[in-house]
């Protein structure tokens, strides 16, 4: 079935509404107006008010009501316009989401899920485009999720929803418009392992979210030139497989991970330092990285397009790491 | 006070006057013990205590049902016991104990505990108004007739977070009670050093909920204004909002020099306390005996007594847990937020 990534979201949104009634969607216009990236379109109609709740702009105090429902034993999705806006709820996010099983020694544990849009591309400035997702794959407590493709857009929702604790699902913007072939029974998928896209002999590309097209796209250029390139589809940030990670590293002995974020205080630097400390032996090059300029994402086209990860600098990043064989 | 019958006291069942004595006396007591146990350095950490504004939270939880829920502040000892928390699996947490009711993972300012629905215990200052929100949610989505208590300073006013649950509240008709104990100082700011309108209950009343001003150190007023503000919370009324006016008689914190306030401020307030307020209407009015109030003091100290002796007895979690409690155990409890279920 054809399916665009926005579809399929909206697609296992609705089956979780069908699948349990504690489930329901709040958020800045998910009803009325049809969801700020129409993912939650049609859904008013189908569920009613009450549970496509639309809320005022109090991330704060909706994402903390979520946690609280959560608490109460309901099965929140609270959507949040922006990963920039996230900020606003930062408190209940680490302080209460991320804490609170801990603090109560184990006595209240909070199954909220919490989806954002996040990443650069479309011209939105500072404010609208940062990738803040690897901050928060820093707080113990949560689950970090990047769903790349249709299957993992449409199946990754029901399985969080499963999780006795917060998840949060990071949707790049860039991913939306994405069309392809989504299987008729698709369902839930896991949320502990990350995805071989593409395997390769040459050099590992570890990625995820929003950049795994530009990856898989080096990746193919990368082909014509001979190198033959793993892309790695990390799923889960936190947390991290390592195995996967260092099983891919440790067979191609070299790896450039590609991150939207920026690249000081990283998960890109969280991965290198990961396949530096377990894997250090079996490599043939250091461990590449591409990730955003050190910058607040500017407006203008070209200076937003050279501030993110590219084709070009991923090609260049894994020439150098195979031309490291020596 | 004078025998004259509109003395508080005079229309109280003796019993039940005794009844809230001994329910203030009980915080005072464990209170007066923790600070004891502080410069004994047997509690560490920060540590607020409750005394002088026991009134609030013995007038206030009288009127709550064991399905109700609770949210508290990080100055919450008394809440929790008041709530049914034990006073010994309370001393036990701020000694860090597994004995303690979070196991020794939260301390003095988070207590927490499934069994009584007290979700702690935030030090987080208005970080547990979108939680009461949330609770309160869930009750009203799930066709329960449960109410959602939640307590924060008057220093929360001041945070987004407060405006935000309030309007949330209101706007989805949510079945929450907001009591906000104003004691006049966020830590050492005075109340009309950090709000350009010192009427809290106005600032609820622009959100369209019911607001009362109580006198937060008698708590017959207290306890009354409370029910009649559960009761219409629980019938469907909508969210209830109370400014419950008090004075904390000792410092923030151990570590308050309390420069911010003389000592003549303080004592007048001290006329006022609210287990002296009440034991000398009860007396005016013979319904409490010297007899009875020596008993009432010793049930106290007794308790306490108890609850030092258990927290002594305590042990230590083993090193080997440090990790556990970060993500849920798989097969523990998997299907509903603990405490969440019918």
């Amino acid at each position: 079935m054809k399916s665009s990534y926005r579809e399929a979201l909206r697609a296992g949104i609705r089956d979780a509404m069908l699948r349990d009634e504690r489930v329901f969607l709040m958020g800045e216009d998910v009803g009325a107006y049809g969801g700020s990236f129409a993912v939650s379109l049609g859904l008013l109609e189908e569920f009613g008010p009450e549970r496509i709740r639309d809320t005022p702009l109090s991330e704060s105090g909706f994402v903390g009501a979520g946690i609280g429902a959560a608490l109460g034993g309901m099965r929140p999705i609270v959507e949040i316009m922006t990963v920039n806006f996230s900020l606003l709820a930062l408190d209940q996010i680490v302080n209460n989401a991320a804490s609170l099983l801990h603090m109560s020694g184990g006595q209240f544990n909070v199954p909220v899920v919490i989806r954002m849009t996040t990443g650069a591309g479309r011209q939105l400035g500072a404010q609208h485009s940062h990738s803040l997702e690897g901050w928060y794959a820093h707080i113990p407590g949560l689950r970090i999720l990047a769903p790349a493709t249709l299957a993992d857009a449409r199946g990754m929702l029901w399985t969080a929803l499963e999780d006795p604790d917060p998840v949060l699902i990071f949707e790049h913007g860039s991913l939306y418009n994405v069309t392809g072939e989504l299987d008729d029974d698709a369902g839930p998928v896991d949320i502990d392992t990350a995805a071989v896209r593409r395997p390769g002999n040459d050099v590992s590309l570890i990625t995820y979210g929003g950049t795994l097209p530009t990856v898989l796209d080096a990746a193919g250029q990368l082909a014509n030139e001979g190198i033959d390139a793993e892309v790695l589809d990390l799923r889960t940030l936190r947390p991290l497989d390592d195995a996967a990670i260092l099983t891919s590293a440790r067979r191609t002995h070299r790896a450039v991970v590609v991150d939207e974020g920026w690249r000081s205080g990283s998960i890109s630097a969280e991965i290198s330092a990961r396949i530096t400390e377990q894997a250090f032996y079996d490599l043939d090059a250091p461990v590449g990285r591409v990730c955003s300029a050190e910058v607040p994402i500017p407006y203008s086209k070209q200076l937003e397009l050279a501030a993110l990860p590219s084709v070009e600098r991923i090609l260049a990043a894994a020439r150098e790491a195979v031309g490291a064989r020596g | 006070m004078t025998g004259s019958a509109d003395v508080p006291g005079s229309h109280l069942d003796p019993a039940h006057g005794r009844h809230l004595l001994l329910q203030m006396l009980r915080v005072r007591r464990l209170e007066e013990k923790c600070v004891e146990l502080y410069s004994a350095a047997k509690i560490r950490g920060f540590l607020h205590v409750y005394i002088g504004e026991e009134a609030v939270a013995a007038g206030v939880l009288e009127s709550l049902a064991p399905e109700d829920a609770v949210v508290a502040t990080y100055r919450e000892h008394g809440h929790a016991l008041l709530r049914g928390v034990p006073a010994g699996a309370i001393l036990a947490e701020m000694y860090g104990f597994v004995e303690g009711c979070c196991i020794g993972r939260g301390g003095s300012m988070h207590l927490f505990d499934a069994a009584t629905r007290f979700f702690g215990g935030n030090a987080i200052v208005a970080g547990g108004l979108p939680l009461a929100v949330g609770l309160a949610l869930a009750d009203k989505m799930a066709g329960r007739s449960r109410v959602t208590v939640c307590f924060f300073g008057e220093g929360a006013v001041a945070e987004g977070e407060f405006h935000e649950s309030l309007n949330l509240a209101a706007l989805w008709q949510l079945p929450v009670l907001f009591c906000c104990e104003n004691n006049l100082y966020a830590m050492g700011t005075a109340l009309g050093r950090s709000e350009s309108q010192t009427d809290i209950a106005l600032k609820a009343a622009a959100y369209e909920i019911a607001a009362w001003a109580v006198d937060g150190m008698d708590v017959l007023a207290v306890e009354e204004t409370a029910r009649r503000a559960v009761d219409a919370v629980r019938s469907g009324g909508g969210p209830h909002f109370l400014e419950l006016r008090t004075y904390r008689f000792r410092a923030h914190s151990m570590f308050d020099p309390e420069r911010y306030r003389d000592k003549a401020e303080v004592a007048r307030w001290l006329e006022r306390d609210p287990i002296v307020l009440l034991r000398a209407a009860m007396e005016a009015a013979g319904q409490l005996s010297a007899q009875d109030w020596e008993q009432l003091e010793a049930d106290a100290d007794a308790e306490v007594a108890a609850a030092v002796e258990f927290a002594e007895a305590g042990s230590p979690e083993p090193l080997e847990d440090l990790t556990r409690f970060v993500y849920s155990e798989r097969g523990a409890s998997p299907e509903t937020g603990a405490g969440g279920g019918e």
